[in-house]
């Protein structure tokens, strides 16, 4: 199926979701758990993410210049920098590991 | 249901806040224009993730997952799961800024971390509204500009992995998870989930272990609250505790 297809499924699933919380009786999104829960699935997300396209090759686990990347990005993050300089940078060290020989 | 406005637009402190808000989150636009291209998804596709889906999360993880090798489905699944915090956030921002027609529709297409954010931060009724909108309407603008001119930017380089584009995708997934790592249960969660996803890469099909982590997240959520027996019979015994009205 082409690739359009999902693209505007996912609009119409996301916007959706948000009119949800516009539109249902407050008490039922104000039980805590859903609450919690929809924060735990984020952050377990975003971590499957980290991971998935930090040392994921298809089916296979590698080690490559994006584990260079991960390392950089995650000293910037500790030394507060901005969201965008991060993302160059985790760029950057990709990019010169490349140039050094790194798969 | 009117408050008289504490201070005039033009000094107001949330519509400060929503501008800054809007510069800085409208600006990374132009990263995940140039990492959605380098995922493979068309030019117009890349338009239509941030002028229709708008939700940055959910917009990364669909490319995260296409750019993976994985199925339509997949990206899908992965960009829903995590933009069900947006209904969570529609919930509190109907009671926060109450829109009512048809600008309750155009309030859910911009609610978002940064407006409920912005929203949430004010005290009076009248700047928590001037918040929401002014973040919500701002990134909205300059998130579609800065994902347009990284998408043309990122046509322009050709080979992704020779810029170290793949390096940027791994930089911004953990850029937007550091924030919520405030605490030891969200880190613990974090660590699950990765090594859940570690182990399921090699026996289950692209993009499923990202939906698989999704599930033991729900999961490690909600026995939070009623797994253990303790935690359950003890709300039951103080009814008390459970906060009434409102």
């Amino acid at each position: 199926m082409s690739l359009w297809f999902w693209v505007l499924g996912a609009c119409a699933l996301a916007y959706a979701l948000k009119l949800v919380g516009y539109l249902v009786p407050d008490r039922v999104l104000d039980d805590p758990r859903v609450g919690r829960m929809a924060g735990t699935v984020t952050v377990g997300l975003l971590a499957a993410l980290v991971v998935m396209n930090a040392f994921g090759s298809g089916q296979a686990l590698v080690l490559d210049a994006r584990l260079g990347a991960l390392l950089v990005a995650g000293i910037a993050l500790v030394l507060r920098a901005p969201f965008l300089v991060v993302v160059v940078l985790g760029a950057v060290a990709a990019a010169v590991l490349r140039l050094l020989g790194a798969p | 249901m009117s408050h008289a406005a504490p201070v005039d637009w033009r000094s107001s402190p949330a519509v400060r806040i929503g501008l800054s808000v809007s510069a800085a989150t409208g600006l990374y636009g132009i990263s995940f224009g140039a990492l959605s291209v380098a995922a493979g998804l068309t030019f117009w596709q890349t338009v239509a993730l941030s002028a229709l889906m708008f939700t940055g999360g959910s917009q990364f993880a669909f490319i995260g997952v296409v750019s993976g090798g994985g199925a339509g489905a997949s990206a899908l699944g992965a960009a829903t799961l995590l933009g069900v915090r947006n209904a969570v956030y529609g919930m509190s921002m109907n009671a926060l800024v109450r829109p009512r027609g048809w600008r309750r529709l155009l309030a859910a297409h911009v609610t978002i971390d940064e407006s409920n954010a912005a929203a949430s931060s004010q005290t009076h009724p009248v700047e928590e509204r001037r918040g929401f909108w002014t973040a919500g309407l701002g990134v909205f603008v300059l998130w579609n500009l800065f994902t347009v001119l990284g998408a043309l930017l990122g046509n322009a380089l050709g080979d992704p992995a020779r810029w170290g584009l793949d390096g940027a995708a791994v930089a911004a997934f953990l850029g937007l998870l550091w924030p919520r790592l405030s605490a030891r249960e969200p880190v613990a969660v974090a660590v699950v989930c990765g090594l859940v996803t570690a182990l399921t890469i090699p026996v289950l099909p692209a993009g499923l272990p990202i939906l698989v982590a999704a599930v033991v997240a729900a999961f490690l959520g909600r026995s939070r609250g009623t797994g253990s027996a303790g935690a359950a019979s003890g709300a039951a015994c103080r009814p008390g505790a459970k906060e009434a009205g409102a």
